[in-house]
């Protein structure tokens, strides 16, 4: 029968991957849950950002996460023109939502042809003190590649959910979320407030991707297995809550993890689309509701 | 134009491509012809329900590749000819297009939307390990020699596609024309106000939902055979989701020739591109022509041309009607 240690460590391996995966749904639950822009490329840039820590890492030696936080101001700014394209080209016109989707989807497909010609279609990897050791707890494994991720994706979650909670531009976001017109009639511009919000949103894809080339080896087509699971996340967990997200996040990834050990592990990315559409069509409001 | 005025057009391209077909001997030629017929048929079929209702479908990979690996079970369960294959992989598309849109219409469309992508994903999955049809080594499947009405067997495929895709631009138009079609356009203009006008909403996104995946999973049916061996990888491979996305947002969304012209357009310039620059230049060009035309035309090339026309009209009309 089922090994009871075998089990313990597919769940503890499962909590870290689905805390690397709410880093990578985070970009998401900004963009989509609270700003209501349905950015399928944010994947993509997750998988660019893989790239560029590659890059620092093989080049300098740069460790890989403080490789993915330089990053994150380059990449913050290319939200801001990505978002002025979009609010120029779709908000400002009406007709945001579907256009915007295959725009969006159209961005992703670009990113990945791009990193194609750029770097090649091989699988690449990092190199760090923490990626092949793991430490031990009882009978209980775990590999510091995946405590790592873990680790940082709560730090990031927790610091912009206070940055959200605590700050004016941050209450602006919300406030965004909930009602322009009457953040309008405080003097705060929307549109501005917004591409803040996705600036930081898709500045969150750098350090997301240099996650993820610690956890497994990055190509350039790999993004799309996250959309499923990033979205499915975001949906599961009520849109716009971080808190949410994480918990749906955590819940993907014990599932994951479980059926990979147990069962075969190319069903992995079928699991996210099993959380998707079950919520989508029965409980559209998430596991804690709208709320952040 | 009226309808069987239109029949007759149709009809007499199709017998206009046959007789040419009867001319060439170079099987490259049909090839490349199959490539464009079935782009017109996946173009036209996710126009249906992109075009007309404004519901984004990014799942046409699943669509179109449950036909195709039901045509291998099939193929190699009792050995079916053709017309039945392309028969069940539509039926088997059709049920899969009701049972997500079961799910998910009753959403924003931004949902049905992303389930469509994630739903390709899962098929994979389950492809990549139903080892009856190849699982992840992939399904050889021997292509006759000959066609049935003589001729080779490529020949053969490119004549049941080009019927497929004539059909299902005449069923396009058709559609476009009928009450079903003024109701699936009212939904992408304003659903609600369409609801309370007494839309049936529902019904008619399920039905184009249907009809939609059915054509596509017809336009899968006979891939197995033309190119003789098929694995998860490239059946599913996005470039297929792209590209029927961007035909019809090229061409045009609004009326059935969009597609038809996006298709026939994006066809041959990949054609052309693969022989003379890489494959990865080629997709880029699609994504970039994609992007384009939704964000500077999105009409397309027949809402360039209208307003080209329009702008025409405008400056020969008599003075007086200006002033008006």
């Amino acid at each position: 029968m089922l090994d009871p240690i075998a089990v313990l460590n597919a769940v503890a391996a499962g909590v870290l991957l689905g805390g690397f995966y709410a880093a990578v749904a985070l970009g998401i639950a900004i963009a989509f849950g609270m700003l209501d822009i349905p950015n399928l490329s944010h994947p993509a840039f997750v998988v660019m950002g893989a790239f560029a820590t590659w890059q620092l890492n093989s080049h300098f030696a740069l460790d890989p996460v403080l490789a993915g936080l330089i990053m994150a101001p380059p990449f913050f700014l290319l939200g801001l023109v990505v978002y002025r394209l979009y609010h120029v080209c779709f908000e400002r016109r009406g007709e945001a939502a579907l256009q915007g989707l295959a725009f969006f989807f159209g961005v992703l497909f670009i990113t990945e042809v791009v990193l194609v010609l750029a770097a090649g279609a091989d699988y690449r990897s990092v190199v760090a003190p923490y990626i092949g050791t793991s430490l031990t707890f009882g009978s209980i494994i775990l590999p510091e590649r995946m405590l790592v991720p873990f680790a940082v994706s709560l730090a990031m979650i927790v610091l912009l959910h206070l940055f959200l909670v605590r700050s004016f531009a941050g209450r602006a976001i919300q406030a965004v979320s909930q009602d322009q017109e009457a953040l309008r009639l405080m003097g705060v511009s929307p549109t501005r407030i917004k591409s803040l919000a996705f600036g930081l949103a898709t500045a969150t894809a750098a350090v997301a991707g240099s996650l993820l080339i610690v956890v497994e080896p990055v190509e350039p087509s790999i993004g799309r297995d996250f959309i499923g699971r990033a979205f499915a996340a975001v949906v599961l967990g009520g849109m716009g809550s971080f808190y949410g997200m994480l918990l749906a996040s955590i819940l993907l990834g014990i599932t994951e993890s479980i059926v990979s050990d147990m069962w075969n592990p190319s069903w992995a990315p079928a699991i996210a689309f099993g959380f998707l559409l079950p919520t989508l069509a029965f409980r559209s409001s998430g596991l804690l509701g709208r709320r952040l | 134009m009226t309808d069987t005025r239109f029949t007759l057009l149709i009809a007499a391209v199709l017998a206009a491509l046959w007789l040419a077909g009867r001319l060439v001997s170079n099987e490259y030629v049909f090839f490349v012809g199959y490539a464009v017929a079935q782009y017109i048929l996946l173009a036209t079929a996710w126009n249906i329900l992109g075009g007309y209702a404004g519901y984004i479908n990014f799942g046409t990979a699943a669509f179109f590749a449950l036909g195709a690996y039901v045509s291998v079970a099939l193929h190699k369960l009792i050995a079916a000819p053709l017309p039945v294959l392309i028969l069940a992989g539509g039926l088997a598309s059709g049920a899969l297009g009701l049972l997500m849109g079961g799910l998910t219409l009753k959403l924003r469309g931004v949902f049905f939307g992303i389930a469509t992508l994630a739903l390709a994903i899962v098929f994979q999955a389950i492809i990549t390990n139903w080892e009856y049809v190849g699982g992840s080594s992939g399904a050889y499947v021997l292509r006759p020699a000959a066609g049935p009405w003589g001729g080779t067997y490529v020949e053969y495929l490119f004549y049941v596609m080009l019927l497929m895709a004539g059909g299902a631009v005449a069923l396009a138009r058709g559609i476009e024309r009928s009450s079903i079609g003024f109701g699936l356009t009212s939904i992408r203009d304003d659903e609600t106000a369409s609801e309370a006008s007494g839309v049936p909403t529902l019904r008619l996104k399920l039905l184009a939902t249907m009809l939609s995946g059915a054509l596509m999973g017809m336009a899968g049916a006979p891939l197995p055979f033309y190119v003789a061996y098929l694995d998860p990888p490239s059946a599913f491979n996005l470039s297929y989701a792209v590209n029927t996305i961007a035909m019809p947002l090229v061409g045009g969304t609004s009326t059935w020739i969009g597609p038809v012209i996006g298709a026939v357009l994006l066809t041959s310039v990949q054609q052309t591109a693969m022989v003379t620059i890489s494959s990865a230049v080629n997709l880029l060009l699609v994504g970039l022509l994609m992007v384009a035309f939704i964000t500077l035309a999105p009409n397309g090339i027949v809402g360039l041309a209208r307003g080209q026309w329009r702008g025409r009209s405008r400056q020969q009309a008599p003075p007086e009607k200006i002033a008006e």
